[in-house]
């Protein structure tokens, strides 16, 4: 049985007078029973603050937050009926695998039978049947990370918290894994709430994504509209890998003939007129073409196997763009970018938020 | 390269040799107490024995006169277990639930309450000992076991507060936290997840204090009466008595047997004990 | 519910902190009271004495003596363990083969009472059958060695018997503390060309600065309390050649019935202690990042 999670207008503040910090200012987040939601941003965001506080590990300053519409800020971490998976698992060193699975459970005084069975469900579930009688310590990364899903799974409680949880492994056991977290939330259907600072975690994992940044919540959406219509500069350049483009420069002319003109260049885009825009442009939409206007010299060309990304030095900046893999170019070359209408991102260069062209 | 092996005989004539001098006494504690009076006399420090000779170790046992009492150590030996276990046992557990508090259940205050109990660790207690006896007086407690078993508590309970707090500042608060949140509570917190990973540091503290309360003397010749007198105690009383003649053999059996508990921790046990006085030293 | 939780530890460690506290802080006053008392065998409150105790204490040869004895015990002492156990440590530290055998050696004095060990070294230091008969009969015949028994010579008695007792300490402090030196700051001074004392003089013995400094002051707050070591040896003797603060406080208090006396001496001993350790403690806690 799924629930909600709603956070409404939590604040927090640490110190006091003169040395106080907002870590929070005000966040408003509902999260629908199942869902699985992200909270992306970089350290210091007070993702992590957020999540210690739905979690009960911290007091909010300000706000309320209920749980299947129950208010659980004055209730203890204990009684609120919450997993959570750490980033250091934090599984108790003393305790066989099955003992740490089952911890929970013997806390709510659930008899021996029904724990045993409920562990060994969890374990089949992780694959760490084998690993039952074993101490942590004698564990590697990714078993323990499986150990530390099982306790959490074991509770089947109403709300999944993730705190970084795949920091620690490897890169290729951060994939496995990542698919093992993805499918396992499919299956338990429990509402999920995934802290990282990975934007291709967030990408791939949630249902939505909530970017944070200063405390603030900058965007919240699928991450398809994260990725397609960021709201805002910084959730643009934080979210897609390599990194979204950004040129600085004004709108020139009107109508059908409206150019944008930058630094070493114009291109025929539909630049919103009467103050200086950025042009968001990600790699994958700008192209090599011989005979383009703009041009600029090959810095670097980076093959991954599958595309080869080539960097461009240009008047108007360090341009990045996604080449087919079988794409020569030789460093110092002199090559020609067009960029479409299609897919352009228009930010005021001000203030760096969005602007809509419809 | 010849320097260097005149060095390594440097270094290892100079260590032997101190490890000879840490030694003599000790040697010379045994020898004296297997000797009697006349191969004390004809013989010197150094000497050894010509026979095992035990007498001296049954008198400074239960013959030797500590002032006017003659019953030997024994007394003050059974007195000094009767009072260090309880002290010891007491002292550790309480200051292992100070250290879980002070380091995982911290509170607005709780740092600076610790700055303030750590003055506790480094004051003279000759500073307690006039109040602390008018108390024990109150309490009807003077000159009684229970009366030491208190004042060694109160005493030691700032040390053993600050090897637990500090032991357990190592662990990860996710570990509680995450204990927290699987429904525990503060003392199934305790006992279930902090006191299994407590063992070294159980050791070191309960052997830092026995060593210190077994040793102690000031809270004994201050605090105790004739039938609670620890083995410390009994021990100076013997050696320093005046009246008749002076066995010297009588005392070094005295004096090993008093250090005999505290060396057999030492030995089997000095790990612990050398950590305790590293962390000691090392404060915060 | 979230409120017991808050509650819980605080009301746990409440009773004992007040106790702790109430032994520690509440006697000091307490003690301090005593010393403006007129307190002779039995405390009494009801005459007040101002700094009169106080007054008597600096005016007394036999304080002035505990004094200068402590000034000298606490000099040779923190010194001599230091020097000894430094060179003990560094020696050590050379990988050697029964290190193990030998820290354990140099240690075990610290586990004995000042008792045992004073009645040790009033044996060999008697000065008919302990060390200076020794030395005769090893052939070294004008050796004459009567310091236990002379007013001005016993105190380095107890010294050599504290140096005895602690250089270990001192040496287990400064092994600890060079084992924790980064090897590859070694390996670099060998490279480029230090040999191995000028490594040790100019680069080890500098970063050992913050572990002397707390051995000078363990030591130094141990010899304060010297207590135990004294009363054995010498028993303060002979006459009060050798008497400290310490066993002065003691015959004061409890065998000559100067109660208002005896705790002001408490006080003077209290308020070295906390010279030193009170800015020490303070630096250390100031130092620590603040945690939430």
């Amino acid at each position: 049985m799924a629930s909600s999670l709603e956070i409404a207008g939590i604040r927090k503040v640490f110190g006091k007078g003169a040395a106080a910090v907002e870590v929070l200012k005000k966040i408003d987040i509902l999260v629908a029973p199942g869902e699985f939601l992200i909270l992306v941003g970089p350290s210091g965001c007070g993702k992590s603050t957020l999540l210690n506080i739905i979690a009960g590990l911290e007091d909010a300053t300000e706000g309320a937050l209920r749980i299947a519409g129950r208010d659980v800020l004055d209730v203890a971490p204990a009684q609120r009926d919450i997993a959570m998976v750490f980033q250091s698992y934090a599984l108790y060193p003393t305790m066989s695998v099955a003992d740490n699975i089952g911890f929970a459970l013997e806390m709510r005084k659930v008899p021996k039978e029904a724990r045993t069975k409920r562990i060994h469900e969890v374990a089949a579930m992780l694959q760490i049947e084998n690993l039952l009688d074993r101490r942590p310590a004698q564990l590697s990364g990714g078993q323990r990370q499986r150990v530390a899903m099982g306790r959490a799974l074991a509770r089947d409680p109403q709300l999944f918290l993730f705190d970084e949880p795949l920091s620690n492994l490897d890169a290729k056991l951060r994939v496995e894994m990542r698919a093992e977290i993805k499918r396992l939330h499919h299956v338990s259907g429990i509402t999920s709430v995934y802290v990282t600072h990975d934007q291709i975690e967030a990408m791939t994992l949630g249902s939505r994504i909530a970017v944070m940044k200063d405390g603030v919540l900058q965007q919240i959406g699928t991450p398809d509209e994260i990725y397609r219509t960021p709201v805002n500069t910084y959730v643009a350049g934080f979210i897609g890998s390599p990194m979204m483009n950004f040129i600085d420069g004004v709108s020139e002319g009107s109508g059908a003939q409206t150019q944008f003109v930058f630094a070493g260049g114009r291109l025929q885009l539909p630049a919103p007129a009467g103050r200086p825009v950025t042009l968001g442009q990600r790699p994958e939409h700008i192209h090599l073409a011989s005979d383009a206007a703009w041009r600029g010299e090959v810095l670097l060309v980076e093959p991954t196997g599958a595309d080869t990304y080539v960097v461009v030095k240009t008047q108007a900046g360090l341009v990045t763009l996604r080449a087919p893999a079988n794409t020569r170019l030789d460093i110092g070359e002199q090559v020609g970018l067009t960029v479409s209408d299609q897919h352009n991102n228009w930010f005021d260069k001000a203030s760096g938020v969005r602007i809509d062209l419809s | 390269m010849q320097s260097k092996t005149f060095y390594r005989v440097v270094v290892y004539s100079v260590l032997v040799l101190a490890a000879l001098l840490f030694l003599a006494p000790m040697y010379v504690m045994l020898v004296t107490a297997f000797k009697d009076a006349d191969q004390i006399r004809a013989g010197n420090l150094m000497s050894l024995p010509t026979s095992l000779n035990w007498d001296s170790w049954q008198m400074a046992w239960d013959q030797a006169c500590t002032g006017v009492d003659c019953r030997g150590l024994k007394p003050y030996f059974w007195n000094s277990v009767r009072m260090a276990v309880p002290a010891v046992l007491i002292s550790t557990g309480w200051g292992a639930i100070n250290g879980y508090v002070l380091s995982m259940w911290k509170f607005r205050g709780s740092d600076l309450l610790f700055g303030f109990l750590l003055f506790g660790v480094f004051m003279p207690f000759q500073v307690v000992l006039l109040p602390m006896s008018q108390v024990l007086g109150y309490l009807g407690l003077s000159s009684s076991i229970s009366g030491l078993i208190m004042v060694h508590c109160l005493a030691g309970m700032a040390g053993t507060t600050l090897f637990f707090r500090n032991y357990y500042t190592a662990i990860p608060r996710e570990l509680v936290n995450a204990a927290r949140l699987d429904g525990a509570g503060f003392w199934r917190i305790f006992w279930r997840i902090v006191i299994p990973m407590s063992t070294p540091i159980l050791m070191v503290t309960l052997i830092w204090q026995f060593t210190n309360i077994w040793n102690d003397f000031l809270f004994g010749v201050a605090f105790s009466g004739a039938d609670s007198k620890p083995i410390t105690v009994g021990l100076n009383n013997m050696a320093n008595t005046t009246s008749s003649v002076k066995n010297y053999n009588v005392d070094m059996a005295a004096a090993v047997i008093a250090g005999l508990p505290t060396m057999l921790v030492y030995i089997l046990a000095g790990q612990y004990f050398v950590k305790g006085l590293t962390a000691g030293a090392v404060k915060g | 519910m979230k409120k017991l939780e808050n509650l819980l530890p605080k009301l746990v460690v409440a009773p004992g902190f007040i106790f702790g506290f109430a032994f520690i802080y509440g006697f000091m006053i307490w003690n301090g009271l005593l010393s403006v008392t007129q307190s002779r065998m039995l405390p009494n409150y009801s005459e007040f004495a101002g700094l009169a105790q106080y007054v008597k204490l600096w005016d007394m040869d036999r304080w002035y003596v505990a004094l200068k004895n402590l000034g000298i015990f606490t000099t040779l002492y923190v010194g001599g363990s230091i020097g000894l156990g430094m060179l003990l440590a560094i020696f050590l530290d050379q990988k050697i083969r029964m290190e193990g055998f030998l820290r354990t050696v140099y240690l075990y004095p610290m586990a004995l009472s000042f008792i045992v060990t004073g009645t040790a070294w009033k044996w060999i230091l008697n000065p008919s059958l302990g060390l200076e008969k020794l030395m005769h009969d090893l052939g070294w015949a004008s050796f004459g060695f009567d310091w236990l028994v002379q007013s001005d010579t016993a105190i380095y008695c107890v010294v050599i018997a504290g140096v005895w007792q602690s250089a270990g300490f001192a040496m287990a402090l400064f092994l600890a503390g060079l084992r924790g030196i980064d090897d590859n700051i070694i390996k670099a001074a060998q490279i480029d060309g230090a040999s191995l004392p000028r490594i040790y003089w100019r680069i080890i013995l500098p970063i050992m600065r913050p572990v002397v400094f707390s051995i000078i002051l363990v030591l130094s707050h141990l010899s304060i309390k010297a207590f135990d070591l004294v009363m054995a040896l010498t028993a303060g003797g002979p006459g009060y050649s050798t008497d400290v603060p310490a066993t002065f406080m003691f015959t004061m208090s409890f065998n000559r019935g100067q109660l208002g006396l005896g705790a002001a001496s408490a006080t003077m001993m209290l308020a070295t202690v906390a010279a030193i350790v009170v800015p020490y403690l303070y630096s250390e806690l100031r130092s620590k990042p603040h945690e939430r």
